[in-house]
């Protein structure tokens, strides 16, 4: 069995301007609809306590709701997880340290009301503590990108790193953008799945950019232009490309179908990040090499010739 | 040239059968068991504990899987839960104070593999239920009762000396001692100098500043987050938890994770629990107590409140005598009116300063401050009538005998250096973990069954290759954080399945190059070496860089996050090993030995008819 039969290389960088256009008119989407809406954070990064309970039978969640009034708390948030018999309350931080007691509370007049109700989790967060993830996410996300860059740099050339860092955070982007316009929960899981899509994606581009510093170094490939190589490197990967992410995306949606609400954001996230991540490391990272002014000196250096040689 | 030396076949060999070995632990499972431990250094568990609890099973018709006695601790397996229920009942009445009972889980997997360290992963709190707590420390209360030590000590010195000051204050990072002319500073100096040597003391006119070096300062620090966890240890072990864990978690934070327990409320009570006791002189001059119920409080004192329905103010000076750290033992007692107390035994430093102090103070009263939650309350506020020789202190009040529980309870297990407050919170119920478990397992069955197939119809017996490959790569990751004893969590599985998803890369890289090299006429022996060749330098560059961002995460993540980076970093090393060298070893082991190859089994290779692409 084979996929792709594919004669004559595929003129991807003639299309550079459109697909360029594309990404961008994406990026600016994402841009927009999380300065517009902004991320719907999970408590782990606002603070405050987050309760699942379960129902023999299944409640009303208005009910619920009410009942919970009763503890003057200010905002309380009832949702019903699927089914009415899942129920998520999330409640806000309060003054004082008094929120360790609270799930306590609630679960005591949830008791009264129905004598059925067990707890699941609870989650409760203090202020603080979402402020440091939220400086430790930053400086991590930092990290993996000062990381990248150097290492590509040493690899290949400062382009590759560059462009290789911007298709990704273009895919990291849009991601966090998709999770601002759904208002999906963003919470520390989904964090660590955008930083996986990140490591995964750039590991898409190092592919192609390793078949692209191949290609320079070949003598059949000589007398063609800086794009017409691209092209070439591209198309032979093509078939991985696919195939990699297929499978990939095979675990990824095995996972958000089969691993329930715990790895659901995580699952999602990285199913964007593949869905992208396939795209911007052929799509957007090479036309960004061209960009950049890439050509043959850049990686076929006088000296390497005796390597070819040898191969 | 696709012929692996014998050494090579024989390391392959010997690392899977070592991945296999220290894998196998986890399918055996977990039997129910009663785990019986002590944390008072007088009571060894030893034969003869084994013997009684033996006994008392006996006695009440309870059958055991068997015991035995590891690091100080008896261990009891029950065929099941209800069983192990009784059972603890019953060892809990048979051996009384002093023993810790809990309820725990064993592994059922043979004891040779327990003796060469091959142990089933620990599963986190997401897979089996539990409390989760992390506690900050508070730093500036720490230091603050450091100072009080400091001015404290330097008061008892100078009294000793005779030589009279004014009131020592606390401003930032360093104490104030005012005296009352140069020559008292001066004669004091030296012996100050002498007494507290980690100190540095600057005269300044009249002043003297007591300031401590940033060493010091980072000292104090250290030791109480270390002080704080001994006491967590303390207080967790009565409540019985099996195999609880509290460490430090960063500069200022200690995490507890309480696995199985469902009584939460009891968890934070006595968890949450911040209580310290201190002694401190009360005053009583009318005029002080006046104005401090006017709200103007004088200096050097505050007014607390008693506990109960009628809280009473009394005004409280702030210099603490003696706080619980000098506390041996306490116990619940009635003192002679029939009325719930506390019974404390002190330390021989704290009996010293409390016989000393109540010498001095005879017809004055004397708080029992009990600090609780940031919180201060007068536990009581007894008339000293002669001097407390020997250390044994009864306190008494308005309190309850479970209230007298509670704080000799809290006592016993130790005061804390610092206050502490929960700043993070998770419960967990055992329902869940199970679900999570189960869940996590199928997601990766699943995933890892389509992408087998998928392999196996695509690339053939080269996809066969993939496969155990990739199969041999989950058995090393397992192998590994079981060898390592890493807490598998949730998102531990999740990176678990990722890594399988992306680990096949390497292997799709290969077939293809493979594949791409007899598309171009190459004779199969040739291919396959070629594509492992040029296959390499991609794998490691591709996964190097995924190998950046899992370190990353791995430093600045917490909780969720480092389950997750932990066994993505560790996924793609062994990754790289078995889709590499494994599925190697199997192509030259099927093919390597044919010396005239015609065809390889890795799918159709489709050659393009007209002018082949790319490669003109």
């Amino acid at each position: 069995m084979e996929f792709f039969k594919i004669k004559r290389d595929i003129p991807f960088m003639s299309y550079g301007k459109l697909t360029t256009f594309i990404s961008l008119i994406t990026f600016i989407a994402a841009v927009f609809f999380l300065t517009t809406k902004g991320l719907n954070y999970s408590v782990e990064f606002t603070g405050g306590t987050v309760m699942e309970v379960q129902y023999e039978q299944g409640v009303d969640v208005n009910t619920v709701r009410n009942n919970l009034d009763s503890l003057n708390i200010g905002d309380v948030q009832v949702q019903a997880l699927g089914t009415n018999r899942h129920i998520m309350i999330r409640l806000p931080n309060k003054e004082g340290a008094t929120s360790a007691q609270l799930s306590n509370d609630v679960m005591n007049i949830l008791k009264q009301n129905h004598a059925d109700v067990s707890l699941r989790q609870v989650e409760f967060i203090g202020p603080q503590v979402g402020e440091e993830l939220v400086t430790n996410g930053l400086l991590a996300l930092g990290m993996v990108i000062a990381g990248i860059i150097i290492y590509l740099s040493v690899r290949f050339e400062w382009r590759f790193a560059v462009a290789a860092i911007i298709a990704n955070m273009h895919d990291v982007v849009i991601i966090i953008g998709c999770f601002a316009l759904f208002q999906w929960e963003f919470s520390l899981t989904v964090l660590a799945g955008v930083l996986a899509v990140l490591g995964y994606s750039v590991n898409e581009s190092v592919v192609v950019f390793d078949r692209i510093r191949e290609n320079f170094r070949k003598p059949t490939m000589r007398n063609k232009t800086v794009p017409q190589v691209i092209d070439n490197a591209i198309t032979a990967t093509m078939s991985r490309t696919i195939i990699t992410h297929g499978s990939t995306e095979a675990m990824v949606l095995s996972m958000l179908i089969f691993g329930g609400a715990a790895l659901h954001g995580f699952s999602l996230a990285l199913t964007i990040g593949i869905v992208f991540g396939i795209y911007s490391s052929v799509l957007v990272a090479s036309p960004l090499l061209l960009m950049f002014g890439l050509n043959r000196d850049n990686l076929a250096k006088p000296q390497k010739k005796k390597e070819e040689a040898v191969v | 040239m696709n012929r692996y030396p014998l050494w090579k076949y024989l390391l392959i060999a010997a690392t899977l059968i070592l991945g296999i070995i220290y894998t196998l632990p986890n399918l055996f499972g977990e039997t129910p068991a009663v785990q019986v431990s002590t944390n008072r250094q007088a009571i060894v568990i030893n034969d003869q504990t084994e013997a009684r609890v033996a006994s008392a099973l006996q006695a009440a018709n309870i059958a055991t899987d068997g015991m035995f006695i590891v690091d100080n601790s008896l261990k009891v397996r029950f065929k099941d839960a209800e069983t192990q229920l009784k059972a603890r009942d019953v060892i809990e009445n048979t051996l009384g104070e002093g023993y810790i009972t809990a309820l725990n889980l064993l592994a059922d997997s043979p004891e040779w593999m327990a003796k060469i360290k091959a142990n089933p992963m620990f599963l986190g709190l997401d897979l089996r239920g539990g409390v989760h707590f992390t506690m900050q420390v508070d730093m500036d209360a720490a230091m603050h009762k450091t100072f009080e030590r400091y001015s404290g000590d330097i008061r008892r010195e100078l009294r000793r000396q005779q030589i009279r000051t004014g009131t020592i204050r606390q401003t930032g990072n360093s104490l104030i001692v005012p005296f009352q002319d140069s020559a008292d500073l001066q004669k004091a100096l030296p012996e100050l100098r002498r007494f507290f040597p980690e100190a540095t003391f600057t005269p300044e006119g009249n002043n003297l500043t007591l300031s401590l070096s940033q060493d010091v300062i980072n000292k104090v620090r250290e030791d109480s987050v270390k002080q704080n966890i001994n006491t967590l240890h303390n207080r967790v072990n009565e409540l019985g938890v099996a195999e609880p864990v509290i460490q430090q978690a960063g500069a200022d934070r200690i995490v507890v994770q309480l696995p199985g327990v469902q009584d939460t409320a009891k968890a934070k009570d006595i968890i949450g629990r911040t209580a310290t006791l201190e002694v401190r002189m009360v005053s009583d001059d009318p005029a002080q107590v006046q104005a401090a119920l006017a709200g103007n409080v004088p200096a050097g004192y505050e007014l607390l409140y008693s506990a109960g329905e009628h809280p009473q103010p009394t005004l409280v000076s702030t210099q603490v005598e003696l706080t619980g750290d000098n506390i041996n033992d306490a116990q619940p007692s009635f003192d002679e009116m029939n009325a719930p107390a506390v019974s404390i035994n002190l330390d021989s430093t704290g009996g010293n300063i409390f016989a000393d102090l109540t010498a001095r103070n005879v017809g004055k009263r004397m708080a029992m401050v009990l600090i609780d939650q940031g919180k201060a309350e007068v536990v009581t506020a007894p008339v000293i009538r002669s001097a407390i020789t020997g250390g044994r202190v009864q306190i008494s009040g308005s309190m309850s005998s479970a209230e007298a529980n509670d704080t000799s309870l809290l006592l016993r297990a130790g005061s804390l250096a610092a206050p502490m407050q929960i700043v993070e919170e998770r419960t967990i119920g055992p329902s869940l973990g199970q679900e999570n478990i189960e869940k996590g397992f199928n997601s990766t069955l699943w995933g890892f069954a389509a992408v087998a197939l998928f392999m196996v119809v695509y690339y053939r017996v080269f996809g066969l290759f993939s496969v155990v490959a990739l199969s041999a790569n989950l058995l090393f990751l397992i192998a590994i954080l079981s060898a390592l004893q890493a807490t598998l969590t949730l998102p531990g599985i999740a990176a678990l399945a990722l890594t399988l998803g992306m680990a096949i890369d390497s292997n799709v890289l290969i077939n293809e190059r493979i594949r791409e090299e007899l598309r171009a006429g190459v004779p199969p022996q040739t291919a396959i070496n070629l594509g492992y060749q040029h296959a390499w330098a991609t794998i490691v560059d591709s996964n190097i860089t995924s190998l950046i961002a899992g370190i990353a995460l791995l430093i600045f993540g917490s909780g969720p996050v480092r389950g997750f980076a932990v066994v993505h970093c560790l996924g793609i090393l062994t990754s790289m090993y078995s889709s590499v060298v494994v599925s190697r070893a199997l192509a030259n082991l099927w093919y390597g030995r044919r010396r005239q190859l015609k065809k390889i089994s890795i799918g159709s290779v489709w050659k393009p008819e007209t002018a082949t692409a790319g490669k003109e």
